[in-house]
């Protein structure tokens, strides 16, 4: 019986890190300036704690197989107890590793929530709701009309609550489904919720951001690759939470621009 | 057997002869009809972007337009509800049911009139799930999720109100419920035009509602024959 369990357990490590190596269930391609450094990181936390699983899991195998039980009924006369100096040389070791892992993963998490967005950054403002998101672009004024809680009207296409018979900036305010980008320009979102907690999640952007009632959270990044790829909410906020998406459509400048001229309002 | 069917049959004639009573015409009425058009500039409709329904959005190969105010040429206004609101005589409730898509994540029709009691058939037609939620103050509220393919929903009204209609599930999803008081009733065409017909003779206060537009009335005399002519003008603005 312990060999067997020594064998289950041989197997079920290399089947696991099989996966891992072939890539199989990977994430897909990056299409980000900072997924690269998200990927880097992600790959050495996959060796680092891939390695040791699979030396840890080995060894408890081997040990299994070599020192089962042996129809020695005499009970265990201290626990914990064994070799004190090996376990917290060990301790230490994991203990090390684990925190190089955070201290050189905190620059590339800073890259993206802690340094403020390019300059130059193209701002776009998005609203979450049940179950949509819609995305506001500023219009030819660059500004942006002030939101009115109380003036939205979803079935008459005022998703963010503007009032263009007053105020003259959101006039021109374009709203969309769908976030349209231009390719290569950094991109500055600010994201808040209509009613409840949602979720920005695009994997090939490599950022997941909640949206939080109440505050308005920035967030930025840089498309460097043409791309259709869709937006899902990962914050479970309703009935009709499956079905909450949209599409990142990542164009060349001059299709951006074209897109902007065709959807003013 | 044969008992039975004839003594039910004396019965039967009555309920022939009451049917026959219900729907033969009145032969001493009138009716009202006329235009509903608006001056100043509407609100201009928008695209509605379904992209995150594609089941629905490919039902569309033009993208579909908001129905807040649908204007003709010449400045006609479709979609105002039209109903005797005072002077009417009380009738026998309607018993056909009145009924209502989901189809394409669109309301079908936009504004839907139904008379108090009315029984109301709520269909899905799409590929997608479906929350109507009438946004009712007067009556009861409820909300309803209806997958696709399940039987339809069943609803009746009790008391006459607007009703703004919502779907939970589509933000963009928009319609009404015009639960009337009164069996004369008509919504207006893509020309404007109503008409009421079947009026005793009598003066009468007839109400045009519109969505953006709100209410407005006029009282009218409706004689033996004959149609009285009421046009309705609402003012518009750009926003
Ligand atoms: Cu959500
Ligand atoms: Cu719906």
């Amino acid at each position: 019986m312990g060999r067997l369990f020594a064998v289950v357990l041989a197997v079920i490590t290399i089947v696991s890190a099989a996966i891992f190596i072939a890539r199989i269930w990977w994430l897909p391609p990056d299409i980000s300036v900072l997924g690269v450094g998200i990927d880097h990181q992600m790959t050495e936390t996959m060796i680092a704690s891939g390695v040791l699983f699979v030396v840890c899991q080995l060894v408890l195998a081997m040990f299994v197989w070599q020192y089962g039980d042996a129809g020695d009924a005499r009970p265990i006369k201290t626990f914990p107890g064994g070799a004190t100096p090996m376990v917290v040389i060990a301790t230490i070791l994991v203990s090390a590793e684990i925190l190089v892992l955070t201290l050189v993963g905190t620059k590339v998490w800073g890259g993206i929530f802690l340094s403020p967005p390019d300059p130059s950054a193209l701002h776009i403002d998005v609203q979450a709701e049940q179950f949509a998101y819609y995305f506001r672009y500023p219009g030819p004024d660059g500004k942006f009309g002030a939101i009115h809680p109380e003036l939205i009207d979803d079935g008459n296409g005022n998703f963010f609550g503007l009032d263009p018979a007053n105020d003259t900036a959101a006039r021109d305010d374009i709203v969309s489904a769908s976030l349209v980008i231009p390719v290569n320009k950094p991109i500055l979102l600010t994201l808040h919720s209509k009613d409840v907690g949602h979720a920005f999640y695009v994997p090939e952007l490599r950022i997941q951001q909640d949206f939080v009632p109440g505050l308005v959270i920035p967030l930025h990044f840089t498309a460097t690759r043409l791309a259709k790829e869709e937006i899902v909410c990962t914050q479970l906020c309703g009935l009709g939470h499956y079905n909450m998406r949209a599409y990142l459509e990542v164009e060349s400048l001059g299709q951006f621009q074209q897109w902007l001229k065709d959807h003013a309002p | 057997m044969r008992t039975r069917l004839i003594t039910s049959l004396p019965l039967l004639a009555l309920a022939v002869s009451a049917m026959g009573a219900l729907s033969a015409p009145v032969k001493t009425a009138g009716g009202v009809s006329g235009t509903i058009t608006f001056t100043g500039t509407p609100p201009r409709m928008r695209p509605i972007d379904m992209s995150k329904e594609p089941s629905c959005a490919s039902q569309h190969p033009t993208p579909v337009m908001t129905e807040t105010v649908m204007a003709g040429a010449g400045n006609t206004v479709q979609n105002v509800v039209v109903y005797i609101s005072a002077g009417d005589q009380a009738g026998a409730a309607a018993a056909q049911p009145v009924r209502y898509d989901q189809k394409g994540c669109q309301y079908v029709p936009h504004v839907l009139v139904m008379q108090v009691g009315q029984p109301l058939e709520i269909y899905n037609n799409d590929q997608t799930s479906h929350n109507i939620h009438p946004l009712a103050t007067i009556n009861p509220e409820w909300n309803k999720s209806q997958p696709p393919g399940t039987p339809p929903i069943k609803a009746t009204y009790a008391k006459p109100e607007f009703i703004t209609v919502k779907c939970n599930v589509h933000p963009w999803m928009h319609g009404y419920f015009a639960v009337l008081a009164t069996s004369h009733y008509a919504i207006s065409g893509n020309d404007g035009k109503f008409s009421l017909a079947g009026l005793a003779p009598g003066k009468y206060t007839i109400t045009a509602w519109h969505e953006k537009f709100g209410t407005q009335s006029q009282e009218v005399t409706v004689s033996a024959s004959g149609t009285v002519t009421a046009n309705f003008v609402f003012k518009a603005l750009p926003y």
